[in-house]
């Protein structure tokens, strides 16, 4: 494709690889290429096919369609201990070690040097020893592998993997729990694979990190291929327009409708309210009828803020205070009490309860709201039930079907029918939007919209940046856990989002970048 | 918008119960010509079938708080222990206190066991089954030092009668049952507990996020476990008119657990039945006295109970539907 650069064989190909879960399309005709040494960032929101595509090619997951070639020969393995057979070896961010063996049974686990049937321990820990010594660690293999940090489990792990033949080595997030000391560790056992040849996908959302170590990086977004670059060619803004954004102009005509809407008077407020280690304290406060969006990449701290302000997360430092008055919000219990609500990005984790009914999962948050004494009897909950799949379009319209068995937009329209249920002065919703097809996806816009008109106050988090511009009136942007800039007005569009979560500049300075 | 009778007839959870206890019934009555027989004696009812309710009485009783339990995903092993527990206090006093205190002591007991269950499991967050492991193992032994090792005996006619009376005719002990399924019915059903539950067990974090108090919610089954557990032990120990720390409620905790699932309630939490867990624990005891009655060697108890369980859950399996695309997911 890119001539100037040297384009040198290809050490795995994939090309037009597809793969849907029922009608959730999470991967489309994806071509990836990965040559000889080189180090590949493979880079995306969450949703954007990541995992997909690399459990596709590893054969976690059977693949709809598209080929995957090694070295040229086509390869189609049927389990992950047949990709690493082929050569494909994978390290995922939980380490999949075994924390109470030593170092050295981890090394060669089912693959033990035997003598007469018997493990010959000493051989064992001695190829060990020589095995991490081309790692430059040197540590003492006959230790549990859990009494050493997690960089060094990442590294015993790795040398696993490249032992085991591998030709390519994905990394799933290697570093997200290390220290900058580890990571430095961790880069420079990537830099001496890449000098051996072997090809590195490095998945990460480190921004830094990728333009540090990676030669080459390939977005993907709602399953698609959006690009495949040149690191060195490729400046941060870009590569983040990549990530975010869709086209720019589809949504500037949009603006208008946000723009003329009441905005009331404030219903909650959060003044340096933060948690050490999760979240900075922020402040924020939060008008009847208007849209916040809280924008930033993956792990800026945009569902940690979320999490906070609904009591899901304790916060130990600031105030809270809802019309006017101090409040303290301990827990969800608490925060639904005063009128909150929250839809969780993890709907099927977090939000449904699958074997319970539709009718159920609507009068949840609203009968705990009341408490036990007062019961929500049958004729009412059928009564409430039925007005929300009315007026929110859930299909099918049965109200005693599990809801397990809905469509992931039509289970979100039920979370939000179990909120709306309890008449909320401010509802978070995280990625209300995900795994959501698109004539769903739309819908939940305009009801974002319409609640909005209705006096309620929202805090929505999206990946999205052109879904955030179009129905936000201020968007708090977010990097590195910390409320970074808020735009508001005329201000709020994809480019000075954009430029806030590079730079970490305010809206005015980005104009100028 | 309702279903028709007819389809919620079809739907009806239960149907492989109902029809699993009849078909054992009917068993019974072919092995014992006389198993339907019922006669009046001294104000009370008598016959094999009387009989079934009233031996299976405790297990009942047990399985009426363990459904609770096992529907926020969790089981109390202790129960066993715990009826050894009140059993042996209610037989201590039952002579020089009275009914009424050996009754609250007994029950007191069971409360104080069902918190401390609760305890570990909703606040300190252990896994129920370990959790209620260490009730197990220790009621037993604060049993054995209630009675010193002793069996202790009683005569007190109040606390005789619970064991041995009867209420318009039906035995102390199903009396006692009946009444407590009300009560926990309405509790549970009457209120939003039962929702809650159900919600809880089905998936604690988003019950959690969806402002319920989980904790609180634990605590309570547990608690009432206890309880349903305490007044197991003082009905079985009316029953022999005294109080046998080693062998009262032993592996009791089982017969319960297998009442809750062959009543249709996953270990996993979420959809209970109550009706259907007192159902399962009359086909364990239906199955128990048919085999008595049989003459055969109540060994084979053992190996009956199983195979009916196994068909039982074979027949309330989804998969087992459409076992035929099972094996082709299998293949694999």
């Amino acid at each position: 494709m890119n001539a100037a650069s040297d384009p040198g064989p290809a050490l795995l190909e994939v090309r037009g690889l597809s793969k849907s879960f029922g009608t959730l399309r999470a991967l489309q005709e994806v071509d990836f290429t990965l040559r000889h040494g080189e180090i590949h960032a493979l880079l995306g929101e969450n949703g954007a096919g990541k995992s997909t595509l690399i459990k596709a090619v590893t054969g976690v997951f059977p693949r709809d369609a598209g080929i995957v070639r090694l070295g040229g020969a086509e390869v189609a393995p049927r389990s992950a201990k047949a990709a690493v057979d082929a050569g494909i070896a994978t390290v995922y961010q939980e380490v999949n070690l075994l924390q109470n063996l030593s170092v050295a049974q981890n090394l060669y686990l089912g693959r033990q040097p035997t003598r007469f049937g018997l493990v010959r321990e000493a051989e064992m820990r001695r190829r060990a020893t020589e095995l991490l010594a081309e790692f430059d660690l040197h540590i003492d293999v006959a230790e549990p592998l859990g009494n050493y940090s997690v960089a060094v489990q990442h590294i015993a792990a790795i040398a696993r993997a490249v032992d085991q033949s591998a030709r390519v080595l994905i990394l799933d997030e290697p570093t997200a729990s290390l220290d900058r000391h580890e990571v430095e560790i961790l880069f420079a056992v990537m830099r001496k694979l890449a000098a051996r040849g072997i090809g590195v996908i490095f998945v990460t959302h480190f921004l830094d990190q990728v333009y540090e170590i990676c030669d080459r990086i390939t977005v993907l977004r709602n399953g698609r291929l959006i690009g495949e670059r040149t690191t060195a060619e490729l400046p941060r803004i870009e590569l983040i327009r990549m990530m975010l954004g869709r086209e720019l102009a589809e949504t500037t005509s949009e603006r208008a409708a946000a723009q003329a809407r009441q905005v009331g008077e404030i219903c909650a407020r959060f003044e340096d309210y933060g948690k050490a280690g999760y979240v900075a304290p922020f402040n924020l406060a939060l008008r009847r009828g208007e849209v916040v969006g809280l924008a930033g990449l993956l792990g800026s701290g945009r569902s940690e803020t979320a999490r906070l302000v609904f009591g899901a997360e304790r916060a130990d430092s600031g105030s809270a205070a809802v019309e006017g008055r101090p409040v303290r919000l301990q827990s969800p219990r608490d925060a639904v009490a005063h009128g909150f609500g929250y839809c969780p990005e993890e709907r099927k984790t977090d939000g449904i309860i699958a074997d319970l009914t539709v009718r159920e999962n609507i009068v949840l948050a609203l009968q705990a709201k009341r408490g036990l004494s007062k019961p929500l009897s049958r004729a009412e909950q059928d009564e409430i039930a039925m007005r929300f799949i009315r007026m929110l379009d859930i299909r099918p319209p049965e109200p005693e079907r599990p809801i397990g068995l809905l469509s992931g937009g039509n289970q979100q329209k039920v979370l939000l029918a179990r909120w709306l249920a309890t008449a909320p002065r401010l509802l978070v919703l995280d990625e209300p939007t995900r795994g959501i097809d698109v004539g769903a996806h739309a819908e939940i816009i305009r009801l974002i919209r319409e609640l909005c008109d209705n006096g309620l106050a929202l805090l929505v988090i999206s990946s999205e940046l052109d879904e955030i511009v179009t129905y936000s009136d201020r968007v708090i942007v977010l990097r590195d856990r910390s409320h970074i800039d808020e735009l508001e007005g005329e201000a709020v569009d994809v480019s000075n989002i954009l430029a806030a979560i590079a730079a970490g500049t305010t809206g005015a300075e980005a104009g100028q970048a | 918008m309702m279903p028709s009778i007819m389809q919620r007839l079809l739907q009806t959870r239960g149907l492989a119960q109902i029809i699993a206890l009849l078909a054992i019934l009917a068993i019974d009555r072919a092995v014992s010509p006389q198993f339907f027989d019922l006669r009046m004696q001294d104000g009370r009812l008598f016959g094999s079938l009387i009989d079934v309710l009233n031996r299976g009485a405790p297990v009942a009783l047990l399985s009426l708080g363990m459904v609770l339990v096992i529907a926020t995903r969790g089981i109390d092993l202790s129960v066993g222990a715990v009826m050894a527990i009140s059993g042996a206090i209610a037989a201590s006093l039952a002579d020089a206190y009275g009914l009424p205190v050996a009754l609250a002591a007994a029950l007191g007991a069971g409360l104080l066991c069902g918190l401390w269950n609760g305890f570990l499991v909703a606040v300190l967050g252990i896994q129920p089954i370990v959790a209620t492991l260490i009730l197990m193992v220790a009621g037993r032994g604060v049993a054995q030092l209630i009675t010193e090792g002793r069996i202790v005996t009683f005569t007190a006619p109040d606390l005789v009668w619970l064991g041995n009376g009867a209420v318009l005719g039906v035995p102390t002990p199903v009396a006692v049952v009946i009444g407590m399924l009300i009560i926990t019915g309405a509790v549970v059903r009457g209120s939003a507990l039962g929702l809650l539950i159900e919600a809880t067990g089905g998936n604690a974090r988003a019950s959690e996020l969806a402002g319920i108090g989980t904790r609180a919610m634990i605590l309570a089954v547990y608690v009432w476990c206890g309880l349903c557990a305490a007044l197991a032990g003082v009905i079985a120990a009316a029953d022999i008119m005294g109080a046998d720390a080693n062998n009262a409620g032993l592996w009791l905790e089982l017969d319960a657990i297998l009442a809750v699932v062959i009543g249709g309630t996953s270990l996993f939490g979420g959809r209970f039945s109550l009706v259907l867990a007192m159902v399962g624990a009359l086909i364990i005891q239906a199955m128990n006295t048919g085999i008595l009655l049989s003459g055969y060697p109540p060994e084979f108890n053992l190996l009956v109970k199983a195979a009916v369980v196994l068909v039982v859950l074979l027949l309330q399996s989804p998969r087992f539907a459409n076992a035929g695309a099972v094996l082709g997911r299998a293949r694999q």
